[in-house]
């Protein structure tokens, strides 16, 4: 069964792509036995929190595929976040309220900004890249905080969900969370594709060595900017869901913190290996969850827990959670 | 509209000048230590905050300013020998991770010590009131005070960067990390001296601004954000840079929230160029950085990227 998924790629198949096939096969069947469970324990709340992790798992995904494979660490992803809400809140305000076409103005938006940015941010690297992108992402979240024809800094309600082809799909939570995970494995199967193209493979070799790639003749900056627009594309996408999961959009989608977040959930789960991001988003959230019902000071114990995983697993959090076993399938 | 003008360029300079203690110590770390340091806002933040405890606990602006300041030395050597020192060997992204999650605890910590509600700090008698600039316009004697201040701060780090034995080691560490350290310079000694140099500069920031601003939690983060775009235009590892590109976004910004809409008027209606002023005047700082970057990637007075 394993491997008729990697059949149709034309890259020759490696134990560890089987691995994270496999991996993610594991998490998408769990996933979509979570709802049923949640209803026998009559706790529907659970489907929720769960369609804002699988959302989240999406963005994480997206991030690494950048992060991880091209070592490009961006800390401006949330505004991709935000330019996928505010896209739900704008176009439905014109009364377009179909899910995919929302979709597509998010994208639209997200490729826009990626391409300018990414082409400023990109002629750097190291230090000034992260804060570059740190920087844009501030200026879109200024640009949203001033727009006062949606709230501005207040956010901006939906009086409803996105409709899916005509249809009241996403109306029920449960339509909602089952969309989030379909397009979770559609954007797994993108990025997977992604990984093990030759654009993939070359992509990967700028960051193993940046110099070898160009005297083969590869121009560095055209594969990363086009893997900062995809990344950036996948990641609005994110932005849609968790529109209509809470159903209100506010600048704090976009906040640095934000970003810093999904970075910690793509590095909490294994950097560079696609299932890391889900992984890691939902060790994050749930982890967020419970330490804010023991304390009101949660992200005192998150933090800390983030500082002694940097510190004391030599090889950072990935290197501990390697070892725990968990983040297999590492390229 | 001359009187306004002057204003808000006094005010301009004001910020770049704090920009400038907050940015010079975040361009060194990133220099010489190749330390990326999201928790630099916070020290900033920590500065104000004890500067309030100290000046509530002796009646007096002036002793909270002189016992701030070794509390200060304490915090940064703290955070350097406990967190900061273990990163040095470690890539961007640990550093990103661990600064960020010292980010967390810190403004926790500011809470679960200070409160939710915003203090304020007593300006001191001496340099209350504003003095008379130009025809009818006054201008407060603390801000000029803050402007004062800062220049000799500059200056300082100018006589001290340019003209002693240790700003020869850290222009040279900021050159050459590997060759100072081959050629027999403790670079773990020049390092903590660094972080704790930079950290009291950010502290100083934060306790100059508190009689002008409300001291909060939130105070850090928009300062932080800012400073790193002084130290990307200004090129990292450059005093000067720093301090060029602090006025530089300062003044922008400044002037930019005030000015903008007025420019903007000649070209558009007054409705649209209201709408349009507020949505670029904050968008206005980044966008110069955009420029400034598509120009020089490695900054005004930076070396290569």
């Amino acid at each position: 069964m394993m491997s008729d998924a990697p059949a149709m790629r034309p890259a020759p198949r490696t134990p560890a792509l089987a691995g994270r096939v496999k991996a993610a096969l594991v998490l998408f069947v769990l996933f979509a036995l979570m709802p049923p469970l949640a209803s026998a324990l009559n706790d529907p709340f659970y489907v929720l929190i769960g369609t804002r992790i699988l959302a989240y798992a999406i963005a994480a995904m997206a991030l690494d595929l950048i992060l991880g494979f091209g070592a490009l660490v961006s800390f401006g992803h949330a505004a991709y976040l935000g330019f996928g809400a505010y896209a739900v809140a704008i176009l439905s305000s014109y009364g377009i309220d179909d899910l995919f076409l929302q979709i597509a103005a998010g994208i639209v938006m997200s490729a826009g900004f990626a391409l300018i940015t990414g082409a400023i941010s990109l002629r750097t690297q190291g230090v000034y890249f992260i804060m570059i992108t740190l920087a844009f992402g501030q200026m879109a979240f200024f640009f949203f905080i001033s727009l006062s024809a949606y709230g501005g800094d207040d956010g901006y309600s939906l009086s409803q969900r996105s409709g899916v082809l005509g249809t009241d799909l996403l109306g029920s939570d449960y339509g909602l969370y089952y969309t989030t995970l379909a397009l979770l494995i559609a954007v797994f199967v993108l990025c997977n594709r992604i990984v093990n193209s030759r654009f993939g493979r070359v992509f990967t070799g700028i960051r193993e060595n940046r110099t070898r790639m160009e005297a083969v003749g590869y121009a560095p900056f055209r594969f990363q900017l086009t893997a900062f627009v995809i990344s950036a594309c996948l990641t609005s996408v994110a932005g849609v869901l968790l529109a209509n999961q809470a159903q209100f959009v506010s600048p704090a989608f976009m906040s640095w913190h934000r970003s810093g977040e999904l970075i910690v959930m793509v590095v909490l789960g294994g950097v560079g290996t696609l299932t890391g991001g889900i992984v890691g988003a939902v060790v994050a959230l749930l982890l967020e969850e419970w330490l804010g019902m023991l304390t009101h000071h949660w992200p005192l114990l998150f933090g800390t827990f983030l500082v002694l995983m940097v510190l004391f697993s030599p090889r950072g959090i990935t290197g501990l959670i390697e070892r725990l076993g968990i983040g297999r399938g590492r390229r | 509209m001359m009187n306004l003008f002057v204003l808000q360029l006094l005010n301009g300079v004001q910020l770049g000048v704090l920009l400038f203690l907050i940015a010079a110590g975040l361009t060194l770390v990133f220099g010489i230590m190749d330390v990326i340091n999201l928790a630099h806002g916070v020290l900033y933040m920590v500065g104000a905050y004890l500067i309030a405890t100290f000046a509530a606990l002796t009646g007096s602006f002036w002793w909270g300013l002189l016992l701030m300041l070794p509390a200060a030395v304490v915090v940064g050597l703290l955070i350097e020998v406990v967190i900061i020192r273990r990163l040095y060997a470690r890539s961007h992204l640990d550093q990103v991770l661990a600064t960020f999650g010292l980010v967390m605890i810190a403004s926790e910590l500011v809470e679960i010590v200070w409160g939710t509600s915003p203090l304020s700090v007593p300006m001191p008698e001496m340099l209350s009131g504003s003095v008379p600039l130009m025809g009818p316009l006054r201008y407060p004697v603390y801000r000029i005070a803050v402007i004062l201040a800062g220049l000799a701060v500059a200056a300082g780090l100018y006589v001290v960067v340019n003209h002693t034995r240790i700003g020869m080691l850290l222009r040279a560490g900021a050159t050459n990390r590997m060759m100072v350290s081959a050629l027999g310079v403790d670079i773990n000694k020049l390092f903590a001296i660094v972080f704790t140099l930079g950290a009291v500069l950010a502290c100083l920031a934060g306790a100059l601004v508190a009689p002008i601003l409300s001291v909060d939690t939130g105070m850090g983060e928009s300062v932080l954000i800012l400073a790193f775009v002084v130290v990307v235009i200004g090129g990292i590892g450059s005093i000067k840079g720093a301090f060029l590109g602090a006025l530089l976004v300062a003044v922008v910004d400044t002037l930019g929230g005030v000015f903008g809409p007025f420019l903007l008027r000649s070209l558009l209606d007054p409705a649209a160029a209201g709408q349009m002023g507020r949505v670029l005047a904050p968008m206005l700082v980044y966008i110069l950085m955009a420029v400034i970057l598509f120009a020089r990637p490695a900054g005004l007075f930076g070396r290569r990227a």
